[in-house]
Parts: structure tokens; C-alpha cells; sequence
């Protein structure tokens, strides 16, 4: 019998070690970009407590149906090109707290891994809470018969992130996970009104980061109100605001991570 | 580096009247991982609660982790023996952040952890050069004052963003005491007034029921 994973070409892991630095928005926007460049995309989000992607795909409020050979993805339009599991599709209430032991926990995502009839994809990304624990160990252990690309760890710029996303290497060392790079987020503010840059979140951890690490540096991401705004409303922000200040960085992501699979193909 | 004596495991001093336990201090290596499964963070957690030499203080704040997990459950049950005077929880202005906060609520009265307030951090921004200020995380549905409203608990304060806040937490140092003009030291400053009144109240109450 055909795995659900056969026909998924490239599987990447989006991982920090700290919380609220934007993993989903990176894994989001990464989903988006690599759609605009032709690509079938899928989203596993295994943020069993915290699930955002199917918010930021205003598709919160859909069900997901099961069919011959599991459960059918939620597709985020008629074009079918970006498709998402999530434990948020799964809840009776959207406030509900998923309030599981790791157990639990690891029983539903070696089913999500398994079980989610994705068909065709060039891309799964799978969107993980933050840390090192339970859900990481199981998601890369179920991963592993299926050979992932590699990770993408996303920091913001200060020390007190960049000292987590280090543990999150050596996690990735232990796991036999590769880096495929790190993305300093919420780098720098430009001020509309005045354009002045400052850096709330300081600025260059993430790039000393992958220089000592020896790992890929994949672009600073600026602090962007349309961004964030675009994800409050589902929008698409790669199609609708390619002006804007976050759009350059999130671009070249997904540039970096089809020419690193080219690379790879060749 | 973390001592342990006859009384248990002493905390790390960060001042006379501040100290400090950590898994952080364990691990030899900065670049250590803390690769464990639930029930391994749970025996840590046990430790950390059961085996720190405190001895008298005012406050004990516990720091948690973002979710409804493991380290959640635990503290709050190995703790039920012992008085939690309640959780303050943290949010930005975001939907996105919010519809955690919503479960994260839901977890606290599912445990029966009463609910001191609720912070909402990175409100807004005023740029150093021009004052304007900015709403980086838009609060698009109401931001945490509308969340309170809704779900009835207290909103503590807004506190903006301030680029020293990042700093000093880097550095190891008290950001209230190196930028004690802040608009976002003055909103700590209040919310912290808030909490201690909240506690200095609920003492009082259980102090008259004995």
C-alpha cells in the first residue's frame, strides 16, 4: 500500500527554540512564496497547543473529512495548491485547550504523520511549537523513513532568542536533522511616518549565529505591519503586497530553499 | 552554577533578595539541548518545586513555557498542596496570539488556577525619531481588552515596545532601573502594582476565613 508521504517530493521542518519569534509566519509566507513560483505546497502544523496556520489562512472555522486512505487535507482555495493539517480543524471550539501529556501528544502526531492523504506535493512544511520536547522528537522520528530535506531555525535577533535556536542546533545535530539555514525574524523596524530603522528586537544574532554554527544564513526579516495585518486577515501578502518591507526577505527564502533542492536533484 | 546542601538546592543570587532556579543552570554548554520526553520534564519540574531551598519570601514567580502541556499540568498539581495565588498571563495584541490566550485561559479554569490578569506586551511602538507611533502586532479584533471584556478577567496593562527592554534582558540587567523614564517601565510599574494589590487582597480574605 502506497505511504501518504510517496507522493510528497521535498519535506521540510520549520523549528526554534523559543517561542513567539514566528515560526508560523515564516512557515505561512515560505507556503505562499513557493505557491507564486508554481510549487504544490502542504502544511503540517504539529502545534498541538498553540495552532495558527489555519488562521493565517482565514480557513479557521473549516472540518476535515476523511476518506479511503485517511484524512483529506483542508485545500486553502479552489486552486488547490496550498493544502493544511492541523489539530485547529480538529476542535469542537476554537478556544478549547488542547490540554495533553506528551503521550497524547506523540499518538496524534505519528497519526498526522501517517494518516493525511496529501496526494502530489513539491513542499510539505511542518510548522512546530517551540522547544526540543515531545513533539519534535516524535514528529522527526516519524519523518525519518520519508528522508526530510532539513530544517529552517527561525530566531529573532537578540541573545536571549539566538541562546535557545543554539540548543535547537544541537538538537538537529542529535536528531540527524540537516540545516538548511537559519532566518533572523522581526530584524529592524522602518518607520512608516519617518523611515527611520530602528532595532527593537536588536539586530545580527542570527547571523552570527549560523556563521559560528556553520549553517546557511538565510536573511534578516524586518518588522512589517502589513505583514502581521495580512496574517490577522488570511491574506495572501506574497500576491498582494509585493512593495512591501518584509516581502525582499521572504522572497529569497523560498528562493534559497528551491535552489538548495535543485542543487540537491543535480 | 547551582550548589546543593543538607536543605536542598540552593538558588542562584542575582541580588540579596532575588534568586533565581533554572535548567539553564544545569547544562555545561550553552549549545546543550534539553532533548526530553513529558515525563522526564515532569521529574525535573518535581525537583525544582520540591527540592529549592527558598527560604522565607515574599514571591515566587514561575516561568513557564508557552502552551497547555506537561510543564503546565505539573506545576499546577504538584503545587495543589501549596496556595498559587493565581496566573498572570501574557499576550500580544493579535488575533493570532489571542485564540492561544483564549485556550490558555480555558486551561486555567479547566484547573481551577485562579486568573490574576492578563499583560498585553508589544503594544504599539513609538519611533525614537519621530514619536509617531506604530502598531506593529495590530490588534485586529479588539486586541486583550476586548478578549477581557469578553471572557471577564482583569487586564492588567498594555506595555509598548522599547528596544532597551531587549537589551537589558540581554545583557543581564534590570531594564526598569536603566530606563526608568520608559512609557513601558511606567506600564510595569503599574501592572506590578496590580498584581501585588490583587495578592495583598487575597491574603486578607483567606487570612479572615482561619
Amino acid at each position: 500500500e502506497r505511504s501518504n508521504l510517496a507522493g510528497v517530493r521535498h519535506i521540510l521542518l520549520v523549528l526554534s527554540g523559543k517561542g513567539g519569534v514566528g515560526k508560523s509566519t515564516i512557515s505561512t509566507e515560505l507556503a505562499l512564496s513557493l505557491r507564486h513560483s508554481g510549487r504544490k505546497v502542504g502544511i503540517l502544523d504539529v502545534d498541538l497547543c498553540g495552532p495558527s496556520i489555519p488562521r493565517m489562512f482565514k480557513v479557521q472555522d473549516n472540518d476535515v473529512h476523511q476518506c479511503d486512505s485517511g484524512w483529506v487535507p483542508v485545500f486553502v482555495d479552489q486552486d488547490k495548491s496550498i493544502s493544511l493539517m492541523s489539530i485547529g480543524f480538529l476542535l469542537e471550539k476554537p478556544d478549547d485547550a488542547v490540554v495533553w501529556r506528551g503521550p497524547k501528544k506523540n499518538a496524534l502526531i505519528k497519526q498526522f504523520v501517517a494518516d493525511v492523504a496529501w496526494g502530489d506535493l513539491d513542499f510539505l512544511i511542518v510548522d512546530t511549537p517551540p522547544g526540543t520536547s515531545d513533539e519534535h522528537i516524535s514528529t522527526v522520528e516519524a519523518l525519518r523513513p520519508y528522508k526530510p530535506l532539513g530544517a529552517i531555525l527561525v530566531t529573532t535577533p537578540q541573545a536571549v532568542s539566538v541562546g535557545d535556536v543554539r540548543r535547537e542546533l544541537t538538537f538537529c545535530k542529535k536528531m540527524g536533522l540537516r540545516v538548511l539555514g537559519i532566518v533572523e525574524n522581526m530584524s529592524g523596524f522602518v518607520c512608516p511616518h519617518c523611515l527611520e530603522c530602528t532595532n527593537i528586537f536588536s539586530k545580527g544574532g542570527g547571523e552570527e549565529l549560523a556563521k559560528h554554527a556553520g549553517v546557511p544564513f538565510l536573511g534578516c526579516v524586518p518588522l512589517d505591519p502589513q505583514l502581521s495585518q495580512s496574517l490577522e486577515e488570511g491574506r495572501d501578502f506574497i500576491q498582494e503586497f509585493p512593495k512591501s518591507s518584509a516581502f525582499p526577505a521572504l522572497s529569497h527564502i523560498a528562493q534559497q530553499v528551491l535552489d538548495g533542492t535543485l542543487q540537491q536533484s543535480s | 552554577q547551582v550548589h546543593q546542601s543538607g536543605s536542598g538546592w540552593s538558588p542562584v543570587y542575582v541580588e540579596e533578595n532575588l534568586g533565581v532556579m533554572s535548567v539553564g543552570f544545569l547544562l555545561s554548554s550553552p549549545d546543550d539541548a534539553v532533548i526530553w520526553r513529558g515525563p522526564k520534564k515532569n521529574g525535573l519540574i518535581k525537583q525544582f518545586l520540591r527540592d529549592v531551598d527558598w527560604g522565607e519570601i515574599d514571591y515566587l514567580i514561575i516561568d513557564t513555557p508557552p502552551g497547555t502541556s506537561d510543564e503546565h499540568l505539573s506545576v499546577v498539581q504538584y503545587l495543589s498542596a501549596a496556595h498559587i495565588d493565581g496566573a498572570v498571563i501574557i499576550t500580544t495584541p493579535q488575533e493570532v496570539s489571542l485564540q492561544d490566550v483564549r485556550k490558555e485561559i480555558n486551561f486555567c479554569h479547566k484547573v481551577k488556577l485562579p486568573i490574576i490578569g492578563v499583560v498585553e506586551n508589544m503594544s504599539g511602538f513609538i519611533c525614537p525619531k519621530c514619536k509617531n507611533e506604530s502598531q506593529i502586532f495590530p490588534p485586529t479584533t479588539g486586541g486583550a481588552e476586548k478578549m477581557c471584556q469578553n471572557l471577564n478577567v482583569s487586564l492588567l496593562g498594555k506595555v509598548p515596545l522599547d528596544p532597551q527592554i531587549g537589551k537589558s534582558c540581554d545583557r543581564g540587567q534590570s531594564f526598569l532601573s536603566e530606563a526608568p523614564e520608559s512609557p513601558a517601565t511606567l506600564s510595569y510599574r503599574s501592572i506590578i502594582q496590580r498584581i501585588q494589590e490583587y495578592c495583598d487582597h487575597h491574603q486578607c480574605q483567606e487570612e479572615k476565613m482561619i
